[in-house]
């Protein structure tokens, strides 16, 4: 009896230590979910025409921020090419942070998965959009809000866990 | 020449050159705010501490935003907007954050009475009890006699 509420404030504890090693401190939470994308108005790798937010708008997509100096940008790659070929995912690249050349010269060895590419070479939409390292993909529903933030690179696990039912679910 | 240019963008980069085109005031503000300004990358450094590119990006931010007049809190309320809470070293007190505030004073005051309590008990029963019985002890006493 006299040890029975040390006892259980020790449970609690460790119940509440357990939960806190399975977070993953990296993993900021976006204040932007549910928001509308951040605006922006900048020029496009290999295309003369400028693009805003307002181009993201009318279908669901994925912006996802990538660099050709990234090293966690290689290992989402094969990913991003799987989901834009094989299943038609419209894939905007956010070029953050590069040149051109750069870029070009990136997907050249490695394939396009992108559908556009925007060049923010100063990073200036990264930082009105929250980002803080790439790669970070962000989900858009079809009215251009977005619904969800994946830190890091993707995973298939993310993909179809967390992405694929929301992309459903915003399209019906 | 491209060697002039690239040093030039080096002293640019430098933290301490960004704040030049600030009256003392505002350099006063602008020190005191990036050392409360959580670097998102490196994370357990503030912007004025960190080198990487995020965090000249953010004292940038901070240096320009300053010069044009904006209030601390409006500042603060920029990069909240962007990052969330989390870039701020001091939470702000609000409905999530108030177990964290408050949650050390219901941890002093559960302390206290549990505390309390246990001095009561222990003053109630002062006369002290033998640890020893007498009897017991003689009987081992005679025996060692024996």
């Amino acid at each position: 009896m006299r040890f029975l509420i040390p006892a259980a404030l020790l449970v609690v504890l460790l119940v509440f230590l357990g939960i806190g090693l399975k977070r993953d401190p990296r993993e900021v939470p976006s204040p932007l979910i549910g928001k509308p994308a951040p605006a922006f108005d900048l020029p496009q790798v290999g295309d003369a025409a400028r693009f805003s937010q307002e181009n993201l708008k009318g279908r669901p997509v994925l912006v996802n921020f990538w660099a050709s100096w990234c090293a966690g940008c290689q290992v989402e790659h094969p990913l991003l090419m799987q989901l834009a070929q094989q299943q038609g995912v419209e894939i905007i690249g956010m070029d953050y942070k590069d040149t051109d050349a750069d870029a070009q010269k990136w997907l050249q060895r490695h394939g396009n998965p992108y559908r556009r590419i925007v060049a923010d070479a100063e990073g200036t939409a990264g930082l009105d959009w929250g980002v803080y390292g790439v790669p970070e993909t962000f989900v858009l529903d079809a009215q251009g809000t977005i619904v969800y933030k994946q830190i890091g690179p993707m995973t298939e696990q993310a993909w179809k866990e967390k992405i694929l039912p929301l992309l459903q679910g915003s399209k019906s | 020449m491209r060697f002039a240019g690239l040093l030039l963008a080096l002293l640019l980069s430098l933290p301490g050159f960004a704040q030049d085109s600030l009256d003392a005031d505002q350099q006063a503000r602008y020190r005191q705010m990036i050392h409360e300004l959580r670097c998102l990358v490196c994370q357990n450094q503030t912007i004025a501490d960190s080198d990487a590119p995020l965090a000249q990006d953010l004292r940038q931010q901070v240096e320009k935003q300053i010069r044009e007049g904006r209030s601390d809190a409006e500042i603060k309320q920029y990069l909240t907007a962007r990052y969330g809470d989390f870039v701020l070293y001091k939470p702000p007190v609000k409905g999530s954050t108030l177990l964290l505030w408050i949650g050390p004073f219901l941890l002093l005051a559960v302390a206290l009475v549990m505390a309390l309590r246990m001095l009561r008990r222990r003053g109630s029963s002062a006369a002290p009890t033998p640890s020893v019985d007498p009897q017991a002890l003689q009987r081992l006493l005679d025996e060692d006699k024996k």
